[in-house]
């Protein structure tokens, strides 16, 4: 159908974007993967050196790499057990019949807007402070000991104001996924009289099954890397309780400045996240055949 | 008989979710509320009903200059989405109406540049930004923001085009429209809408983008969110003040993402869910 010369003028305007995606790629990734093997340091930069997998085999064996790692999987876990169960709940609940249904979904979409420093300073010094928080005052009053959440629970801490960022967001997608179950199917299998939670096993959740596959794919990517919410609350700590891995990479980049050793933590990093990718590439190419 | 029971039910509901939803909401409520309150009301214990000054608003701006982080904000997220724009619409435009067989590995393949992971690349942009002096300007981090959130504009726009019936674009050709008329007058004010929602989308993602707009900004070019961030060192209680900077750096946002809940859809499942 496309003349040779449309076909032409796609390609030329299809090329900056595709240009300067490459370089964006391909530039910043040779360069950490060549920086990965060598020995330099920003506070000593004249030495620089070869140093083959020297870089890897001592981020590997810090056991600060493995308690990130460990980290990082506690974080991206918790959080997707939080909003997906407690998003498909929510979505169910938003989608009955009620008064004011547009107004419940801004009240329960807003979280999702809010950038990450306020959202994780709002919770750490309004709600979780251990002595002038809102749970604080809870606690009081009911004749507890407040708890300091985060010197005694960091890593939950992060979890928490994490799955409230996102919880908005799996609500936001299941309900929409919701609202296109047809009503019809609906009203027979309730007719059929199938109680309600065979009506949601053998209906609602099939449908759903896609969008919960969207749904958890796409915030494995964001949640692999949560930064901010750990810069201003713990600060990774207390020691690295609650450092990820993209926290690690951080410290060991710009408070250590080892240019090399970062690098290799930076490889890992991709590598680990292209995992996910290639699942979310799959479920995505899927659609787009459709 | 059946209509008391449906009310009844709906009654239910409603008190179910307004109370869910308000919990959701609390933390954003009681910031704007504590926001209202003078320093030493916010750390006097739970308390609902602010005495409703409006100081912290302007110690803000007079103590912390909050002005400065506010344009770079805008400047750096209205810059690169207009930027990424120029450079997505001639591309998602080529990729709807003239596909061929790579096009949809060329997409493929633009998402997947998104799930690079920032950390990973730390090191060396860091390094290039210093070196090219980069570091701490509203160019660096609008040229960043601009290649974070371009395989996103292309694919929104892409699955927007893509709704555009082709034949109208047949029907403007063979009635003798040249292709500069065809796409002033034919597919412009169809495709404005799909511009509209992905500049909207992009803005609110642009303005809340949190690594990079830290690592990359200092005192110059720093936008809201390395603003926020920096009220984390404890010099003190300032929690009525930071509550005010809180609601101040996310008010715009939280309108138009109210705005546009269907695009955010849209938008973060790459089309998979509509």
């Amino acid at each position: 159908m496309a003349t040779r010369n449309t076909s032409t003028l796609a390609r030329f305007m299809m090329a900056p974007a595709v240009g300067l995606l490459l370089i964006w790629m391909i530039v910043p990734l040779a360069m950490t993967l060549w920086y990965s093997f060598q020995n330099y340091n920003l506070l000593n930069p004249i030495n620089r050196s070869w140093a083959g997998f020297e870089n890897y085999y001592y981020f590997y064996t810090d056991p600060a790499f493995w308690q990130s790692i460990a980290n990082t999987m506690t974080i991206v876990l918790g959080v997707l057990a939080i909003t997906v169960i407690g998003g498909i709940l929510l979505a169910i609940l938003i989608d009955q019949p009620m008064f004011g249904q547009g107004f419940v979904r801004i009240l329960v979409i807003s979280p999702f807007f809010v950038m990450p420093p306020v959202a994780a300073l709002i919770w750490k010094n309004m709600i979780m402070h251990p002595s002038y928080g809102v749970f604080a005052d809870m606690a009081r009053w009911l004749g507890f000991q407040p708890v300091d959440w985060f010197g005694q629970y960091p890593l939950f801490s992060i979890v928490i104001i994490v799955a409230w960022q996102w919880l908005p967001f799996a609500t936001l997608i299941l309900l929409t996924a919701l609202q296109s179950l047809d009503g019809e199917q609906k009203e027979a299998a309730e007719m059929d009289g199938a109680g309600v939670l065979s009506r949601f096993i053998h209906l609602t959740l099939p449908h759903l099954a896609r969008s919960i596959t969207v749904v958890i794919l796409i915030q494995t990517i964001f949640l692999l890397a949560v930064y901010a919410e750990i810069l201003v609350t713990t600060n990774g700590g207390p020691g690295f309780a609650s450092t990820n891995l993209a926290f690690l990479i951080y410290r060991t980049a710009l408070l250590s400045y080892d240019v090399g050793g970062a690098s290799a933590g930076g490889v890992i990093a991709v590598i680990l996240a292209n995992i996910v990718a290639f699942f979310l590439m799959r479920t995505v190419g899927k659609n787009l055949d459709r | 008989m059946a209509r008391a029971v449906t009310t009844q039910r709906k009654v239910f509901f409603t008190v179910a979710s307004w109370a869910v939803a308000l919990l959701i909401f609390f933390p954003i409520l009681y910031t704007v509320i504590t926001s209202l309150k003078s320093e030493t009301e916010a750390i006097q214990g739970f308390g609902l009903i602010p005495s409703f000054t409006f100081e912290n608003y302007v110690l803000v701006q007079t103590q912390n200059g909050y002005f400065k982080p506010f344009m770079n904000s805008v400047v750096i997220s209205v810059g690169s989405t207009l930027i990424a724009l120029l450079i997505a619409v001639p591309a998602a435009w080529a990729m709807a109406f003239s596909p061929t067989k790579r096009t949809k590995d060329i997409l493929m393949w633009m998402l997947s540049t998104k799930m690079m992971p920032a950390v990973g690349v730390l090191v060396p942009m860091y390094l290039i930004f210093r070196d090219t002096a980069l570091l701490d300007t509203r160019l660096g981090l609008t040229v960043v923001l601009t290649m974070i959130n371009l395989p996103i504009v292309v694919w929104m726009l892409y699955t927007y085009f893509r709704e555009i019936p082709g034949e109208i674009l047949e029907a403007a050709r063979m009635d003798g429209a040249s292709l500069w008329n065809e796409i002033v007058h034919v597919l412009t004010p169809m495709a404005v809408p799909g511009i509209a929602s992905t500049m909207l989308l992009n803005i609110i993602l642009a303005w809340n983008e949190a690594f990079w707009s830290i690592r990359l900004s200092a005192a110059n070019a720093a936008p809201l969110t390395a603003f926020i961030a920096s009220f984390s060192s404890p010099q003190g209680l300032f929690w009525a003040k930071l509550s005010a900077a809180s609601t101040l750096a996310i008010a715009p946002i939280l309108v138009m993402g109210w705005f546009s809940q269907r695009q955010l859809v849209r938008g973060l499942t790459f089309g998979a869910v509509k």
